[in-house]
């Protein structure tokens, strides 16, 4: 008995209690989600919102890892997704007769589609993360543009003699029976819509425990200190560019993962998707969830999504008012006299909770 | 001080205002004000008809053209009596995601009929959708193959309940190879620019090749552009003057290419200039010398300066609505509000059908019914959801679209 209260204590002690709300929160909502599907009282609309929030969520959720926890500021996370989804639809459609089982199939894209888009996170990070300053911005900025125009011009597709590839101009001719997956600027078309809210939800998960494993870690707070004082953490032996280039993998290898599962949900996707558009209403979430604040960066990002829908009734004025609560927002949530005022709030809960 | 606390209250009351207005207007509200269709006293024995398409953002002026001409439409119908039609236009911002929420916001407002999406590129991600729940959709300008394919690489599983009003690309490419053979006086040089990372421009172009190489045109340059570079064409026009081009296609929409009409005409470099419907509109573009227009060609189903009965109509009245000269976009949102009501009247459905069941009902009709319109006689489409209506060449004189053979 003594251990389990002990454990339950350390769940929502100083140091673990948003690891503890973050997970609660996810649990709890697909928990409800799943129970109003049950009962059909989901709406078409929300249905349809629920895989790309999973997505946007961990692809926001890495990105915070980047520009919260390690301070570099990433402008390219919409690249990064490209890779993964242009790589997730791909080895989807590879496997798709080998494996016919679409959950494993999903698994399987997802994963490869992290290890490509950290692969491509190494290749930038080598040269420029051993640089002070703003250079990574600079670089992911160019990443994702760069990508853009590659997956642009890129024309691949296979049949029963194997893998076709060109270049700008379309010169793959198939078999009969064969498939282009990516084709140009037309894109991956027909890809079967096989990303489900539950695989979403798992995959929020796994990020939220490689997050706050990583937090909690040797390497986490070597990674905070970095972020803090560079020269002091250097003092101390810290390799900055090493421990630098862990936290812009892991962001980047979640960004590809979000990428394969929202690639997975679509028929259809173009490369113009994830430009630098996207890239920064990423980076929206982030800021406005708060950077370093896991919990936030959750519901600021299904908040975001969710919200233009909702305001599909304005017609033409719903971006104007998208912008002017998004403003509003960032205005109350800095005003100081709110912030003290919630915070005596929840100390009152707590007190409460500790009396009990 | 003062202000800005004036300023933070005045914003966040507006924001709870706009809160206060979104919760009742919320889209799953069965049949909210946001058709505006001036259907209020048609609503309850009206087909419900869904649309997507952008109003906002870099393809607004499509969307909106559409828009304006499904609407007048939807009132012309509805004044006839008979077949009633109740239009909900939802934003999609050319974005297959925003397409996608879209279609669940029609779907969740009870969607019966729908005119798909604007823009192919959401036109392919919400087909199969349409094709899932089995309700059936003409849209009026996704001319990619895609919006009615499922595997575009080998021509198969069509959908079958996903119609097309335009042309497909690869039919513009070949007919305006085809045109260009047999008309070989407009220019024995050939050279194309297009844009390299649109679908459209991309769709053209690779059939307008293969079919030239079949045709023996001579093709002496290909140039290409992207939306990135698409304000500076004087290098391709240079590269295009050295190998002789004398007749320059141009499978683009019309924005870019009045830039490089302007440019081509600033650097006294007057090919033929030959462009597909995505020309049409060019007259009508603000700050654009529509005199550098004289002697263009272009395939195109429409024209505004028709003078049968059916065209003067609705020219004037989407001239008195937005007061400008409907494009082709237009024309064809207009045609498939009209197909529709004729199929519906044919196949004898009812508005208290299911969309399912007025899908089953109206795909035989669609497939065996002609049709006559604005943008062709005697449209007929095939079970794949192509429609067959023959491109014709017109060339500007005068400020007027002329006919040619």
């Amino acid at each position: 008995m003594k251990k389990n209260a002990n454990v339950f204590s350390k769940l929502f002690d100083e140091k673990h209690r948003g690891r503890t709300v973050s997970f609660l929160i996810v649990i709890c909502v697909y928990v409800l989600i799943e129970l109003l599907q049950a009962a059909g009282s989901l709406s078409s609309l929300f249905k349809s919102l629920l895989v790309p929030a999973c997505c946007y969520i961990v692809a926001a959720l890495g990105l915070n890892m980047n520009v919260g926890i390690s301070g570099e500021l990433n402008l390219g996370q919409a690249g990064f997704m490209s890779v993964g989804a242009f790589t997730g639809i791909c080895v989807s459609g590879l496997l798709a007769e080998t494996i016919p089982n679409t959950v494993i199939r999903l698994i399987i894209a997802i994963i490869a589609g992290a290890i490509i888009a950290a692969v491509m996170g190494w290749l930038i990070g080598v040269p420029v993360l051993k640089l002070q300053g703003d250079y990574l911005a600079i670089v992911t900025l160019a990443f994702g543009q760069i990508i853009k125009s590659l997956i642009t011009n890129l024309y691949f597709g296979f049949d029963e003699n194997g893998l076709h590839m060109s270049f700008v101009n379309n010169n793959v001719k198939l078999a009969p029976g064969g498939k282009m997956l990516i084709n140009g600027p037309i894109g991956a078309t027909g890809t079967p819509r096989i990303a489900t809210f539950t695989i979403g939800v798992c995959l929020v998960l796994a990020s939220l425990v490689i997050i706050y494993n990583l937090i909690y870690s040797k390497s986490g707070r070597a990674i905070m200190s970095c972020r803090d004082n560079r020269i002091a953490a250097e003092s101390i032996g810290i390799k900055v560019a090493d421990i630098k280039m862990l936290a812009f993998i892991v962001s980047a290898s979640l960004a590809g993962a979000a990428g394969a599962l929202y690639g997975m949900n679509y028929s259809t996707l173009a490369a113009n998707k994830f430009d630098f558009n996207t890239s920064i209403l990423i980076l929206v979430y982030v800021v406005l969830g708060g950077l370093g604040n896991m919990t936030g960066t959750i519901i600021s990002t299904a908040v975001l999504l969710v919200l233009p829908e909702m305001l599909r009734g304005l017609q033409d004025y719903r971006m104007l008012i998208y912008a002017m609560v998004l403003i509003v927002i960032m205005l109350v949530s800095n005003n100081e006299a709110l912030k003290t005022r919630f915070g005596k709030l929840t100390e009152g809960f707590r007190k409460k909770k500790g009396a009990q | 001080m003062n202000y800005r606390r004036l300023l933070k209250g005045g914003l966040a009351a507006v924001t709870a205002l706009a809160m206060a207005a979104c919760s009742s207007g919320s889209p799953s509200g069965s049949s909210d004000s946001s058709s505006a269709s001036g259907s209020s006293d048609a609503a309850a024995a009206a087909f419900k008809l869904g649309a997507s398409g952008p109003t906002t953002g870099g393809a607004a002026v499509y969307g909106n053209a559409v828009k304006n001409a499904a609407e007048i439409a939807v009132e012309e119908i509805n004044a006839k009596g008979g077949i009633q039609f109740e239009l909900n236009f939802q934003d999609d911002a050319h974005d297959p995601e925003k397409a996608d929420t879209a279609y669940g916001v029609l779907k969740d407002w009870g969607m019966q009929v729908s005119m798909l999406t604007v823009t192919s590129a959401p036109g392919q991600a919400v087909a199969p959708r349409y094709d899932e729940d089995n309700i059936l959709a003409v849209t009026p300008s996704g001319s990619s193959l895609a919006v009615i394919y499922a595997d575009t690489t080998n021509m198969t599983g069509a959908y079958g309940n996903v119609f097309q009003m335009c042309f497909t690309d690869p039919n513009q490419g070949t007919a305006s190879a085809d045109y260009l053979a047999a008309h070989k006086d407009l220019g024995d040089k050939i050279g194309i620019l297009y844009k390299n990372d649109d679908n459209y421009s991309t769709g053209i172009y690779e059939k307008f090749v293969e079919e030239a190489a079949v045709k023996g045109l001579d093709i002496v340059y290909e140039g290409s552009f992207t939306s990135d570079s698409e304000t500076d064409f004087t290098v391709q026009l240079s590269q295009a003057q050295e190998a002789g081009v004398n007749l320059l296609f141009l499978p683009i929409y019309y924005d870019p290419a009045s830039l490089i009409l302007t440019q081509a005409n600033s650097m006294d470099y007057a090919p033929t200039f030959f462009g597909c419907d995505g020309m049409d509109g060019i007259l009508s573009l603000e700050g654009f010398n529509a005199e550098l227009a004289e002697g263009l060609y272009m395939l195109t189903p429409f024209s505004a300066d028709a003078t049968d009965e059916k065209t003067v109509n609705f020219v004037k009245k989407y001239q008195d609505k937005t007061g400008e000269t409907p494009n082709q976009f237009a024309a064809d949102a207009y045609d498939v509000v009209y197909a529709l009501a004729q199929a519906l009247e044919e196949a004898g459905a009812t508005p208290d059908m299911s969309a399912s069941d007025i899908c089953d009902l109206l795909v035989p009709v669609f497939t065996s019914m002609t049709f006559d319109g604005i943008t062709g006689e005697g449209m007929t489409w095939a079970e794949t959801g192509e429609v067959s209506k023959s491109p014709t060449a017109v060339i500007i004189e005068n400020g007027v679209y002329v006919g040619v053979e």
